[in-house]
């Protein structure tokens, strides 16, 4: 069983979402993806100042195996990308709800629509 | 895991870069069951094989020399690659790819009877890849006493039957997919889990495709389905070195084509690619050099030179080695530059 901390909300497409104290979000993949993508090789991050559509692709991941695309899930503008990840993808790997975070959004309504901890791992066991 | 060819594979153990770097560095175990081992029997099987594929069995005067060969279709296409062992004057041994299984069998069901040629598929046969620096050692020290000194003097791309005792035998040929030294093995399905264990208790980390793939890709060994198949030729596929066009009496499957090929003038070639951006490069990408568009056949992240690699098939007036081209990745143009394959062989980086 993959591990999913209760104090994070999460999407279907498996990200999760951090509320920050300033009303900021730290997005990143949950340790389901990290998991399944296998050995992280390459991210591509967002650059501050962008703006994101809930649903817009904002970052690659790439592992050995292939290369799938992370999707923004609030609307806002990126604060900040994970310049770590430049050198050191695996943190994604080896710490998926930490050092490996993608980016911090500020979001620019309430989020919609994500999941809890135990709904996330109930779509997980549905999608077997 | 992943179906592969109708069987259930596993793309990794656990790290998949970690059981790269275990063969590069010290021995790893890729079951390789699903490729298809076939006895040919006959007296005139060296015959049968001049006729088949397209390198020339003729090379082959010493028992157990193994060749690696494309088999072709009229057209010159490739149906699949192959390695043939040459055992004995009526007796060779090939092992196709799991894929192709089928159509392979049936081809060559279809050429075997006008030679006397009799084929046998040995599904009783289980093979494991033991490869690294430190892969033959493991094995030679699981052989009984008696056999260890002939398997330690085998030369690459040699194999040879050696008697386990209780009428029990394994060929082990000193072959392999990874650009490392070691072993392939072929042995009775039955005993293969013990012997997968054993390597294991020795310190032969498992290995899975993925890995198999990242090491055959730095050693630029080319894929069957990816970087040559029915439509693409050997001689622009890099697989040029194979065919054997030496015997001009020796009339092999697709020679007609490749020769009419090669009169009219070859369009493509075959290249090694280094990513010089940061990025991964992947099979099907587009290669854009001045002289035309090419495209990616197989491309990878090398865990070795921790660099994006990759094999393509760009336009023959194009890419001499150190010449930049650019790969479409993702929508972005990134630049590449074309080197001196392979990448690594023998644990050591060739490419700068």
């Amino acid at each position: 069983m993959s591990d999913s901390p209760a104090d994070l909300k999460y999407t279907k497409s498996h990200e999760w979402v951090r509320t920050l104290a300033d009303g900021n979000v730290e997005v990143g993949i949950t340790d389901h993806a990290q998991s399944a993508l296998g050995d992280l090789v390459f991210v591509e991050v967002p650059e501050a100042g962008k703006s994101l559509k809930a649903g817009d692709t904002f970052a690659v991941v790439e592992s050995v195996k292939a290369a799938s695309d992370v999707y923004a899930p609030v609307a806002g503008t990126v604060v900040e990308g994970n310049a770590a990840l430049g050198g050191q993808p695996e943190l994604i790997n080896s710490e998926p709800y930490k050092g490996g975070w993608i980016m911090v959004l500020k979001p620019s309504g309430e989020p919609q629509g994500l999941l809890s901890a135990a709904e996330y791992q109930a779509h997980l066991a549905a999608e077997g | 895991m992943v179906d592969f060819g109708g069987w259930d594979m596993p793309v990794n153990y656990g790290s998949q870069i970690e059981e790269h770097h275990a063969v590069r560095q010290d021995a790893g175990i890729f079951d390789v069951s699903h490729m298809c081992v076939i006895d040919a029997r006959g007296p005139r099987v060296r015959e049968f094989f001049g006729r088949l594929i397209a390198n020339d069995v003729d090379k082959l005067r010493q028992p157990g020399k193994a060749l690696y060969s494309c088999m072709l279709n009229e057209a010159g296409g490739v149906i699949d690659d192959l390695i043939v062992y040459f055992l004995d004057e009526s007796f060779f041994r090939v092992v196709v790819n799991a894929g192709t299984r089928d159509k392979d069998l049936a081809w060559m069901r279809a050429i075997a009877p006008g030679y006397g040629v009799q084929l046998q598929e040995r599904v009783d046969l289980a093979m494991v890849a033991v490869q690294g620096p430190n892969a033959r050692t493991r094995v030679i020290s699981l052989l009984p006493e008696q056999h260890r000194s002939s398997a330690q003097a085998l030369e690459p791309f040699f194999g040879k039957s050696i008697s386990m005792g209780e009428g029990r035998e394994w060929f082990v040929a000193r072959t392999g997919y990874t650009g490392e030294d070691g072993f392939e093995i072929m042995l009775p399905a039955s005993e293969a889990p013990e012997v997968w264990n054993k390597l294991n208790a020795l310190g032969v980390k498992s290995a899975g495709l993925g890995a198999r793939d990242t090491l055959r890709l730095e050693a630029a060994m080319n894929l069957y389905g990816n970087d040559m198949d029915e439509v693409q030729n050997p001689l622009e596929s890099g697989l040029a070195w194979t065919v054997s066009f030496d015997n001009p009496a020796r009339d092999f499957i697709g020679r007609k084509a490749l020769e009419a090929l090669k009169a009219a003038g070859l369009q493509k070639k075959f290249v090694a690619l280094l990513l010089e951006d940061r990025g991964v490069l992947r099979g099907h990408q587009k290669v854009v050099t001045p002289a035309g568009e090419g495209e990616i056949t197989s491309g990878t992240f090398s865990p070795t030179m921790e660099k994006s690699i990759a094999l393509a098939r760009v336009p023959r007036s194009a890419a001499d080695i150190g010449d930049k081209v650019q790969v479409d990745v993702r929508g972005k143009l990134l630049n590449a530059r074309v080197v001196k394959a392979p990448f690594v062989r023998n644990g050591k980086i060739l490419v700068s």
